[in-house]
């Protein structure tokens, strides 16, 4: 009796649901996008025009679809960094054993993904919840070469990693009310933390944030990406007291609030 | 052999509506961890949502809703930062790992007894009950894992890794307070972290970092699953008896 209960479990319609493939879990959400791009979210990105995306954008509504079309503008600018970086032949085919383009061709295969995945998610490009891709300059008017000067490349993609990291947890509480699009969301957010760490590596450094440090060889302009990181106090716990403050702050990772990742991303937005 | 499953008959008074699977590694098998399988669809869930962890006919039970996700992550923590503590303090590890393998390790070695301290912490001051209902220390196996051996280290470490973060990503959405969420936010970033750093040790110079046998290939996304999922696999390793009868 206690085997056929047991197969049971395993057989349960809601159990197989609930961890279904990625390939079940990605329909769910494209349907949970169209299901809420029925209802009306009269704040969405979507009321903006394309003039109004020629300068900054600006911060999304605290909503599920909000949280959705932010992370969606960030793959935007990850997705063309990686793939204007892998036409441009900047990234060094043959060193370190060919990793550097292995990682970054894999790096540029999810933020391609994520940029699809979140269309899908939102409705479609036919959906009104469906933000365009803003134009980006990522040498800040002139200021960085990421294109042919590969350490600039490299740093910018840490920032735009660890950057990543923090605004997908930023959005966590705007995404509470809809369990599957937060689970989707958590699971892009570790694939950027993977990404982070990889790519900290490739610039010589731990893969995670000590103190509020933006790290060795990292542009000033960067240290907005850091500020905040070197929280040394958890729900009142000190996370320092046992290893020091480096370690304490690197245990955890803190979120950017939608306005702080906003105005780190219009510093590429023209 | 470390991960053959048994599944044994428990007295079925218990829960005699459910099921109840032991698994056990040939090193534990008077002492595996007792899990229950639970149903998506029984009818008591307005009971059993309100479940506090603690101890139910005989057995810690990690309850459900927020302290019953805390407790899991708690249990976790405990299994991460006690193996650790045990590659660290092997005999040989200043001669089995070089200076960027053992960079990593202590590491990761502070960060998961910092996030477990943190976790009991956290519950004993947030529990109704404390006394009763903070999960005990557990105790844990590693079988016939030689601490010792470069490459079973940073296997089992691979895997506890790439476990915690899939056991993050599936349990946020049973989370109800904002606050909590983003603490386990806060901690599931650092896990990748760690499961990527682990991956590159073991192949460097390839994309196993964020390998296509963790991310999907088609939608970018990281693994996720139920605790039912996870605590099978912890439990290779937990030899203290518990049970997340109320958790998915």
């Amino acid at each position: 009796m206690n085997i056929l209960k047991f197969i049971e479990s395993f057989t349960d319609d809601n159990l197989l649901n609930s961890t279904g493939s990625r390939r079940d879990s990605f329909s769910q959400f494209g349907n949970i996008g169209k299901n809420l791009a029925l209802a009306s979210i009269p704040f969405g990105l979507s009321a903006l025009t394309n003039k109004a995306f020629a300068k900054d954008i600006t911060a999304t509504p605290a909503t599920p679809i909000g949280a959705l079309q932010f992370a969606l503008t960030l793959e935007y600018l990850e997705n063309e960094f990686y793939s204007m970086a892998l036409d441009s032949g900047v990234i060094p085919a043959l060193e370190n054993g060919g990793r550097d383009l292995k990682v970054f061709q894999q790096i540029a295969d999810h933020e391609s993904d994520h940029v699809k995945f979140l269309i899908a998610g939102l409705g479609g490009t036919a959906s009104p919840n469906f933000v365009p891709k803003p134009t980006f300059d990522f040498t800040v008017g002139g200021t960085f070469d990421p294109f042919h000067d590969y350490p600039t490349f490299l740093a910018l993609a840490q920032a735009f990693e660890d950057t990543g990291v923090r605004a997908y947890k930023g959005q966590a509480a705007n995404l509470i009310t809809a369990p599957d699009l937060l689970t989707a969301a958590l699971q892009i957010h570790s694939v950027e933390a993977r990404h982070a760490s990889e790519v900290r590596r490739l610039r010589g450094l731990k893969g995670w944030i000590s103190n509020a440090e933006r790290g060795a060889g990292m542009p000033a302009a960067t240290q907005a990406v850091y500020d905040g990181e070197g929280v040394t106090v958890q729900a009142g716990f000190n996370t320092a007291a046992a290893f020091g403050s480096a370690a304490g702050s690197e245990a955890y990772d803190e979120p950017l609030t939608t306005q702080q990742v906003v105005d780190i991303a219009n510093i590429f937005i023209v | 052999m470390k991960n053959e499953v048994k599944i044994h008959e428990v007295d079925p008074s218990l829960n005699s509506r459910r099921s109840f699977l032991k698994l056990s590694g040939l090193t534990l098998v008077t002492t595996g961890l007792v899990l229950a399988g639970c149903s998506d669809n029984d009818n008591d869930n307005n009971m059993e949502d309100t479940s506090l962890p603690g101890v139910r006919n005989g057995i810690f039970d990690l309850g459900s809703g927020d302290f019953g996700v805390l407790t899991y992550a708690y249990a976790l923590e405990q299994l991460e930062a006690d193996f650790y503590t045990k590659v660290v303090n092997s005999t040989n590890f200043n001669t089995v790992f070089n200076d960027t393998e053992r960079q990593v390790l202590t590491d990761l070695y502070h960060h998961e007894v910092v996030h477990r301290d943190f976790f009991k912490a956290a519950l004993t001051g947030a529990l109704p009950d404390p006394g009763s209902q903070l999960l005990p220390t557990l105790s844990f196996t590693y079988g016939s894992l030689n601490f010792n051996s470069r490459n079973e280290v940073l296997a089992t470490a691979k895997a506890l890794e790439d476990t915690g973060v899939a056991a993050y990503n599936g349990a946020g959405r049973l989370i109800k307070t904002a606050d909590y969420l983003l603490l386990a936010g806060k901690i599931v970033s650092v896990e990748a972290r760690h499961a990527s750093a682990i991956r590159s040790l073991i192949n460097p110079n390839s994309k196993d970092f964020a390998g296509d046998d963790i991310v999907n290939m088609s939608t970018g996304l990281d693994d996720a699953k139920d605790p039912s999922k996870i605590l099978p696999i912890a439990a290779n390793f937990i030899t203290t008896k518990f049970t997340a009868k109320y958790l998915p």
